[in-house]
């Protein structure tokens, strides 16, 4: 199981609040390769993809940062029209429901996080069509 | 002038109050004997039926309060069984248990028989169409006036709430000459106006307006008077009384309390009557209800009352604008909230933690209550889904309690302010000027 560990730090719905969060970041020396946000009425998620998740997740837990561990899959895919929808059908033809999914250029190519509401069947109907899915060491 | 009851309305100061005397006799010597749970509270304070000689003797009585209604829930305090009733209301109370009224025919007919001499002081009549506003159903305010509106021969256009378009609509195609609202909702109805480009004065008939269900300011009204041509008239009640009650003459000097009806003390702090004018704590005394009687009630509403023939002619006193509460209750599009339903809610809600904030603005005059919870640690979720799930939930039961649309803001876990002590729970910014 290719199974990638990603933040997902909260923070309150405000203005400067993301100006907060990155300088944190950069104080404790976490660097992302790839995030989004996303935020419901009361506060925002800063969903990111760090160098060493699990260090960086400590580190923040120290300073009292609100952070919670997700698993998502990063799935390669080609850099050319369709590209996506070749990971998509499978997805759809295997009744995987995507809960959020976001971009990453990647030194090795272009890839998609995928948090999906099952991983493990998510990622055996990518292997039977020939897609594989990306260790942390791949990224 | 004209007057729904001259004689009555008319009636000397001193004919007023022997007939006050009288009907608070004939009150408390029923109530003693019907309710158990009165007598109780009588014998306890060492006080008969018979040591009422004089109208100050009232004082010698005992006090109701919002939680003796909660404690009796749901009828415990009706002297009348179901057979005698005609109607039921219930509205919001003050722990998550709401507050049941039983009517009697005569309860009925003085209620509207109240508001129908209200409205003919401000010189409604039987030409008028009145389109009703207030919420129909267990809400007081639609049945009371529009009951009141159909007794003086008015035509009534029953709309109650919501759908503001059609409402708007209404009022331009049928010759509706008064409304009856809430005056956020009439303020509201002004901007839809404005935004679809009806003129109230060029493209509807309506000229008068009963406001009432929420506190508002002189100079809201001159605005709402200047920005629409309606003429706003005060309305004054609550569910415990029987529903809305008394409403101001077309002198706009405060609500005339029917002295028949209704015998209101202003007390200050220790309970002693302030100086006719001054203002303090109201205690409510219906004289003539029957299936719920109401015998110094402490409302909680503050203001002042004073007695003096009205420029109108009428000898019954004039209660001025509220100007706050002894209590924390809130009033929000007209219902009463209080923050303990609130607290009670988030109590129910295994992902909550016992912490939330309330915050009030009014912004173009339309209340607006925002309700922030906390997510406990174990239920704070990245999963969108989950989480609107349970704003969902949160926002459902509050609807349900409340009987008023909130806005549901779930934080994140340890973010509310703790506060020493007794939490300051609520945040009012809402203005009235």
């Amino acid at each position: 199981m290719t199974i990638i560990t990603q933040l997902s730090i909260f923070v309150k719905n405000e203005p400067g609040a993301f100006a907060s969060i990155s300088g944190i970041l950069k104080e404790c020396g976490i660097n992302l390769k790839a995030f989004n946000i996303a935020e419901s009425s009361g506060f925002g998620v800063l969903r990111a993809i760090a160098d060493n998740p699990k260090e960086a997740y400590a580190t923040l837990k120290d300073r009292n940062i609100i952070v919670k561990l997700t698993d998502v899959i990063a799935v390669p895919m080609q850099d050319q029209p369709g590209g996506l929808y070749e990971v998509g059908k499978v997805f759809g033809d295997a009744g995987i429901n995507i809960e959020y999914a976001y971009a990453y250029a990647g030194v090795k190519g272009p890839a998609v996080f995928f948090r999906v509401d099952d991983p493990a069947s998510a990622i055996s109907a990518l292997e039977k069509e020939g897609f594989r899915t990306l260790s942390e060491s791949d990224l | 002038m004209a007057f729904w009851n001259e004689e009555i309305e008319t009636m000397p100061v001193e004919d007023l109050k022997a007939m006050q005397l009288r009907l608070l006799q004939d009150l408390v010597k029923r109530t003693y004997r019907d309710s158990e749970f009165y007598r109780k509270r009588m014998d306890e304070k060492g006080v008969k039926p018979e040591d009422i000689r004089t109208l100050d003797d009232i004082r010698k009585l005992p006090f109701m309060k919002k939680t003796d209604l909660r404690d009796h829930y749901p009828d415990g305090l009706f002297v009348r069984p179901y057979d005698d009733l005609v109607r039921v209301h219930v509205s919001s109370g003050t722990t998550g248990k709401p507050t049941v009224v039983g009517y009697t025919q005569k309860d009925l007919d003085n209620w509207s028989e109240s508001l129908a001499r209200g409205m003919t002081s401000f010189g409604m009549t039987r030409k008028d169409m009145l389109e009703n506003s207030h919420g129909y159903g267990l809400f007081t305010g639609g049945l009371g006036v529009h009951a009141a509106g159909e007794r003086i021969g008015a035509t009534v256009l029953p709309t109650g709430t919501g759908n503001t378009n059609r409402q708007i609509d209404l009022m331009c195609d049928l010759p509706v000459t008064v409304m009856a609202g809430t005056p956020s909702y009439l303020f509201h109805i002004a901007d839809v106006c404005d935004q679809r480009g009806v003129d109230i004065r060029r493209d509807t008939k309506v000229r008068k307006a009963i406001a009432g269900g929420e506190p508002w300011s002189e100079s809201m009204r001159k605005k709402l008077e200047d920005r629409t041509g309606i003429k706003a008239y005060n309305c004054y009640g609550a569910s415990e009384f029987s529903g809305p009650m008394f409403l101001e003459c077309e002198e706009q000097a405060g609500v005339h309390i029917w002295a028949d009806l209704c015998l209101i003390e202003i007390l200050d702090d220790n309970d002693e009557p302030v100086k006719d004018g001054e203002r303090g704590a109201i205690v409510v005394t219906m004289l003539q209800k029957e299936a719920f009687p109401l015998i110094r009630y402490r409302i909680g509403d503050i203001s002042s009352l004073e007695w003096g023939v009205c420029k109108c002619g009428r000898t019954h006193p004039r209660l001025q604008r509220l100007s706050g509460r002894t209590d924390d209750m809130l009033v929000v599009r007209g219902i009463n909230v209080f923050p303990s339903q609130i607290e009670a809610v988030i109590g129910e809600m295994p992902f909550l933690s016992p912490f939330y904030h309330l915050t009030l603005d009014n912004k173009n005059y339309m209340d607006r209550l925002v309700v922030e919870a906390e997510l406990n640690e174990e239920s704070l979720t990245e999963d969108m889904v989950e989480l609107t799930k349970m704003a969902n939930q949160l926002d459902r039961r509050l609807k349900e309690i409340l009987n008023i649309k909130a806005e549901v803001k779930l934080v994140l876990p340890g973010t509310l302010e703790r506060f020493e002590g007794k939490s300051k729970h609520v945040t009012d910014n809402r203005k009235y000027e």
